[in-house]
């Protein structure tokens, strides 16, 4: 236990030390250390605010792609809509069409019958007074029995 | 080579080992070994730190900056925790003390018959003298065993206190301290008075014997164990070494820890 002249030495060594740390040690590591810990933070909440973008980014698309089938399935209705509108339409003029056809053709055999049966009339007629000639076997005026020919064609 | 030199005695042995290598008479003696290992470890501890200063990275920090940063935080959350007010100096005298302090007392583990007896060849005795405890190099390496860098800490932290005293609470609030504490009663104060400082001159007187005595008393068991034991030293000195190697840092924290403590009281109110 002798103290000596080195306590001033260490004193000395030691307030030097002390100086050389506070102003050449301390703030630069301590400097990295702070500016380091803003950067992680800063990285941090940047992940942080990616996580939510995306979040947000998976929503809007979940909702678009719902929106588009929604749109799809609409279409589709629509679609199938107007094919039975068409099919409907098609049917409906194919009726109208068949109508009308028949009713030509129907027309169509009035007419060939009204002719038929006028010529039939006609031969009838012909016949008639050639079944009559032969018959009465005699000499008739054609002329002058017309009348009761024509008379009797009518009643046919 | 304890007890091997014949003529050599326990006592000379150990005596030899606690003596200090000093230049100078009375109270302008020096003690060498102590000031130049205290210097040489202090400059292996800030050059080495001002060298991750310098280099230092925002970025990826390097191996040995990453060290030099988990010393610096671990030393900046104490402080933070215990000294809640705003000064440059706390923080760095902290690093400065516990990281000196440490190195010092790692000095307690090289062998402690290894740089004495290095000196004394380099000194250029012969291995008979130096065997026959007859050199005259003394060489006492850990610095911390010397009573005048423990008190050249304590005082360096002693005035500290008082000047943060002063600074903050000024010269009448740092004397009002001394005198009005306990007791807060005019014809107390005398009794106030001397309580306070002789409880204001422990704190130095303490802080430099504590780490004085643990480690002296260390150094003396690592001598008696090579002085006596023979080969049996050498598990001894392991189980020792062992052993030390809690008191090492827990001391240069405990000193490191109490110089915030004295300084965070000295500057608040109470």
């Amino acid at each position: 236990m002798n103290i000596n002249f080195t306590l001033i030495g260490e004193l000395i060594a030691f307030i030097f030390f002390v100086w050389f740390c506070m102003k050449y040690v301390w703030p630069p590591i301590m400097g990295a250390i702070e500016d380091r810990q803003q950067k992680i933070a800063d990285g941090l909440a940047a992940s942080e605010r990616g996580e939510k973008d995306l979040e947000l980014a998976q929503q809007k698309a979940t909702e678009q792609l719902k929106e588009a089938k929604t749109q799809a399935a609409e279409i589709i209705e629509q679609a199938k809509k107007r094919a039975n509108q068409i099919i409907d339409e098609e049917t409906q003029r194919g009726h109208v069409e068949r109508e009308k056809i028949i009713a030509q053709g129907q027309t169509e055999i009035e007419a060939e019958r009204n002719r038929v049966k006028e010529d039939l009339r006609k031969q009838v007629a012909v016949l008639a007074v050639a079944g009559a000639e032969k018959i009465l076997a005699r000499e008739i005026d054609a002329a002058a029995q017309s009348d009761i020919v024509e008379k009797l064609v009518a009643e046919l | 080579m304890a007890g091997s030199g014949g003529e050599q005695t326990i006592s000379g042995y150990i005596q030899h080992h606690l003596t200090n290598a000093s230049v100078g008479e009375g109270f302008m003696t020096l003690h060498v070994d102590t000031l130049a290992w205290s210097v040489v470890l202090g400059l292996v501890f800030i050059l080495s730190f001002r060298a991750a200063a310098k280099k230092a990275t925002v970025g990826v920090p390097g191996k040995w900056q990453a060290l030099v940063e988990i010393i610096v935080e671990f030393v900046a959350d104490t402080v933070k925790s215990t000294y809640h007010g705003k000064s440059p100096l706390i923080a760095p005298l902290a690093l400065t003390i516990f990281v000196w302090v440490l190195l010092m007392n790692l000095m307690d583990l090289i062998p402690v018959d290894f740089l004495p007896t290095l000196a004394s060849l380099i000194a250029g005795e012969s291995w008979e003298t130096i065997a026959s405890g007859q050199s005259h190099t003394y060489m006492k390496v850990v610095p911390t065993t010397d009573v005048n860098m423990t008190f050249a800490l304590s005082i360096g932290v002693f005035v500290l206190m008082i000047f943060y005293s002063i600074k903050i609470k000024g010269f009448g609030g740092f004397m009002k301290e001394l005198y009005a504490h306990p007791f807060n009663t005019p014809w107390l104060y005398w009794f106030n008075f001397i309580l306070e400082l002789v409880s204001l001159l422990a704190k130095p007187l303490s802080l430099s014997l504590r780490l004085f005595g643990n480690l002296y008393a260390g150094e003396l068991i690592f001598i008696l164990i090579a002085g006596t034991m023979g080969l049996w030293q050498l598990p001894l000195h392991f189980i020792w070494a062992a052993f030390h190697l809690l008191v090492i840092p827990l001391q240069a924290f405990i000193f490191m820890m109490l110089t915030i403590v004295y300084l965070s009281l000295a500057s608040e109110e109470h």
